[in-house]
């Protein structure tokens, strides 16, 4: 197929990886086009990062072949794969703090310059067909490699002029001096970019980019990707949110259970259509709840709080005052990092004077604010947590374990401060089974669980509890849409039986799927409240933007 | 059974390494490992001796797996334990009079009393104040030999004896003697090490508390988010460990020597670390690695008579490389590394 001549940047032939027991992939074939923007989409689990780490260098595939523009390629490490123009921008980003942007993007390629090019020059030219979308930025260095360069002390100034022209040419502007840290996170991610391009990659994987940016930066992001195809470059890029891949990409591979299971156009296909595929099964995108039908009194009640920041005057939260009445969900909206972590620890631990320095909090109409953690959680108070695997769960320990955190004094599992571990494996299975948790082996470890189903053991070890006030942050982050589906009903469930919810989620849709009021929060303050029907996208990105 | 054979496999590797350095030293290390084996277990006596040195090994490795069980270093149960044993040697000698069973009742608790004490403070600094426990604990060891040591020499002092010991308790005191090993000083505090070590798994892994105190270790963020108060588990946690060490002291004074005697412990805290990371930080695997520790503390004291070139010394390097072999568990892990994946990372 390949040696018909039909340009393809990138294939995967038959790639399979077996970890353990799990089979992460099963005969992976793809092939992605130069100059296109490739969407990976999937659930979590699903095999499209494994499939990008292989051919990132990541790791080695047990069998299987990578073909770059058509040559077999063996990676022993990234190096390989960065040699052959590849690049990776990883969901976590690998940058050094106090270091400028400058310094980033070139630490690591000190000596770069000399041999890397002429490689790369040789081979593309030797398949005697380059074209100009494969076509490498810049002649190659017309300078000697002096002693000063061998030694890896380079020419900053010459760095510097590089990517500059990159940046321009890329419209990618960056603060080269300013300490990478100061910088917004959407910034980070475009040095992350222009790193990629200063080691001249053609082929640009980016593992679920926008997980971590606010609506505005992920519409920069994807203008940016779109000039980067428009230049030539080939991109791969990895998500689970079906709406980017809609809106962006120009081919759609499907991934489920370590398989490819379909491939598209991305014109000729739908959201509806790749949902059931990456399922398996009919789901329902977007649930929506119908509006509450009948509110009851203050489940919580915020007055006047204030966090202080952990160094500077700046307070984390100012001055926050609302209310969740039962049977109503109201949902907070923002940009992380705008007070909505600091508001839940206060709601959690306001005793201690670094969660809460002044205001009243009340739930269920009782003073908490000199409560502890545990008595506040007896009031039938759930918490679903914004980072799971830190703050929800103990990964090392088995799901039987896991479903009885915070229930181990409930008089269903505790007798006169023993475990009755009958009760509690019948509990854990009946909730196992009827969240669904899969595998729902109660002695696995909770770590090797899919994103998506601990959150699922999470939830169902939550509503154990018949909460009066659930607290559900970032409920589906990082969760496949299959368990998005089932976890929003059963926020809308508790709604439905009385519960009040407080919903914090960077997602809008989310909020604005599910809540009866929405607040956004803007810099530690409510910048904005809103009742159902009354809110629009662009009104609420405004707000969470500070306008 | 995985984890079993990886600690077999580790003290298998550190005893062969062990052995080949007596090689090098000049013996032939088949006829040391037969000395070895002689010497632990080759007689009543000799078997008496390998369970007397089990005895408060058992209550070390416990210790120090109860702090590890919270996410802390106990390497404070050498202290605990001189505070234990000087307690319980305290009343004995100012409450001479007392009968059986209160006076040994009163004296063991007292040794538990003292080691709780000394097990919480580090835990209260630790989980008020930020205070490193391995720091704490350490230099709590030097504050409690110098205490007990003063205490010995100057307030309850032997004046019968050259010795740096206390005043003898009262016959009273005394716990019976296993009579089936001889002349060796086996008491009954063995079964109440394997009692306790019993009690030490049901609080661990069947209570509420347990559970509380083990999660904190686990995950502080993910306990407190379920409401449990990691700072009193902290607290709690080192004044168990404290405690048990403390608990040394029943075998050591109410057991054998009937009197607090300055330096007489041959390191029982520090090798309790080992027991503990031996036993993986469970009871079971604890008893069974303190009569590994107690065999090979006796037998190389044969070795020391029986040949030319080795002295006691040799057991601390067994159990040097022992340790080593354990902590190293790529070595033992190599041939069968099987990656703990996430399927989140897939």
């Amino acid at each position: 197929m390949i040696s018909s001549g039909s340009e393809v940047a990138v294939e995967l032939r038959g790639i399979t990886k077996q970890f353990g027991s799990v089979l992460a992939n099963a005969g992976v074939d793809l092939r992605v086009e130069p100059g296109t923007i490739q969407g990976l989409i999937g659930e979590n689990g699903a095999g499209k990062s494994t499939a990008m780490k292989i051919l990132y260098g990541l790791y080695r595939p047990d069998s299987g072949h990578i073909l770059i523009r058509g040559q077999p390629q063996v990676w022993s490490s990234p190096r390989d794969a960065i040699a052959q123009g590849i690049g990776m921008v990883h969901q976590h980003f690998m940058l050094a703090g106090p270091y400028s942007a400058l310094d980033n993007i070139i630490l690591g390629a000190e000596g770069e310059g000399r041999g890397g090019r002429e490689r790369r020059g040789s081979r593309v030219e030797g398949r005697g067909q380059p074209s100009g979308a494969m076509r490498r930025e810049g002649a190659p260095d017309p300078r000697p490699p002096t002693l000063v360069r061998a030694w890896g002390i380079l020419g900053r100034k010459h760095a510097r002029e590089r990517l500059e022209a990159l940046a321009a040419q890329y419209r990618l502007s960056v603060d080269w001096e300013a300490p990478i840290e100061q910088l917004p996170v959407g910034i980070q991610q475009r040095v992350e970019i222009l790193k990629l391009l200063y080691h001249r990659a053609d082929v640009l994987i980016l593992d679920e980019p926008t997980a971590v940016l606010t609506p505005q930066e992920t519409n920069d992001l994807f203008a940016n990707l779109k000039k980067l195809r428009d230049e030539g470059k080939t991109i791969i890029f990895v998500t689970h949110k079906l709406k980017e891949v809609m809106a962006f990409t120009d081919r759609v591979t499907v991934f489920r259970g370590g398989s490819v299971v379909g491939e598209a156009l991305t014109s000729q296909t739908s959201p509806q259509e790749l949902a059931d595929l990456m399922v398996g099964r009919k789901v329902v995108l977007n649930v929506q709840a119908p509006p509450t039908q009948a509110t009851g009194k203050a489940a919580l009640e915020v007055e006047a709080l204030v966090v202080s920041g952990t160094r500077g005057a700046t307070h984390r939260v100012s001055n926050v005052t609302f209310s969740v009445r039962s049977g109503e969900i109201v949902g907070i909206a923002g940009v992380e990092g705008n007070g909505q972590s600091e508001l839940l620890q206060a709601l959690l631990h306001p005793r201690e004077p670094q969660c809460r320095k002044a205001g009243r909090i009340s739930i269920t109409g009782m003073d908490v604010t000199q409560m502890t953690a545990r008595e506040i959680r007896n009031l039938g108070v759930s918490l679903i947590p914004e980072d799971r695997l830190h703050e929800g769960l103990l990964p090392e320990w088995p799901l039987r374990d896991n479903f009885l955190l915070g229930l181990q004094h409930s008089a269903a599992f505790n007798r006169a401060g023993f475990i009755c571990s009958s009760n509690l494996q019948a509990a854990a299975a009946k909730a196992v089974n009827e969240y669904d948790v899969r595998p729902a082996n109660l002695a696995l470890s909770a770590g090797n669980l899919s994103g998506g189903n601990q959150q699922k053991l999470i939830v169902a070890r939550e509503f154990e509890r018949r909460p009066k006030l659930l607290i559900a942050a970032q409920p589906t982050r990082g969760v496949d849409v299959g368990a998005t589906e089932f976890i929003h009903r059963r926020i809308i469930k508790a709604r439905d039986e009385g519960a009040g919810v407080l919903l914090v989620s960077s997602e809008l849709e989310e909020i604005m799927a599910l809540s009866d009021r929405i607040l956004v929060m803007y810099e530690g303050r409510i910048a904005g409240e809103f009742a159902k029907g009354n809110f629009s996208e662009s009104l609420l990105g405004l707000r969470m933007g500070g306008g | 059974m995985r984890r079993l054979a990886q600690s077999f496999l580790a003290v298998a590797f550190g005893l062969a390494l062990g052995l080949s350095a007596t090689w090098i030293a000049g013996e032939n290390p088949w006829e040391v490992l037969k000395i070895l084996a002689r010497g632990a277990f080759g007689s009543r006596e000799n078997i008496g001796m390998t369970l007397f040195y089990t005895t408060p090994l058992i209550f070390t490795g416990l210790s120090v797996a109860v702090a590890f069980q919270a996410g802390l270093f106990n390497v404070g149960a050498e202290g605990q334990l001189n505070l234990g044993a000087l307690a319980a040697a305290a009343i004995g000698a100012l409450l001479p009079g007392l009968g059986w069973p209160m006076a040994p009742l009163l004296a063991s608790l007292a040794a538990l009393a003292a080691g709780t004490v000394w097990g919480a403070i580090p835990g209260w600094l630790r989980a008020r104040r930020g205070s490193h426990e391995v720091i704490v604990t350490i230099m709590l060891n030097f504050v409690a030999v110098g205490l007990s040591t003063y205490v010995a020499l100057y307030v309850l002092k032997n004046p019968e004896s050259q010795n740096p010991e206390t005043r003898p308790i009262g016959l009273a005191y005394m716990i019976p003697r296993l009579g089936v090993f001889g002349d060796a000083p086996v008491s009954a505090a063995l079964p109440l090490a394997l009692l306790v070590a019993a009690i030490v798994w049901v609080f661990l892994r069947r209570t509420a508390l347990g559970y509380e105190l083990r999660a904190v270790g686990q995950s502080e963020p993910a306990a407190r988010a379920a409401g449990i108060d990691a700072t009193k588990m902290r607290i709690l946690a080192m004044a168990i460990a404290g405690g048990l060490a403390g608990l040394v002291g029943v075998a050591e004074v109410l057991g054998n020597a009937g009197k607090f005697k300055v330096e007489f412990s041959p390191q029982y805290g520090f090798i309790g670390i080992a027991v503990a990371l031996l036993g993986r930080n469970e009871p079971i695997g604890i008893v069974a690695a303190a009569l590994l520790f107690g065999a090979l503390h006796q037998g190389t004291r044969e070795l020391d008579f029986s040949t030319e070139h080795i002295t006691s010394e040799v057991s601390l390097v067994f159990q040097g490389l022992i340790i080593l072999a354990v902590s190293a568990e790529p070595v033992t892990n190599w041939f069968r590394s099987k990656p703990r994946i996430n399927t989140d990372e897939l």
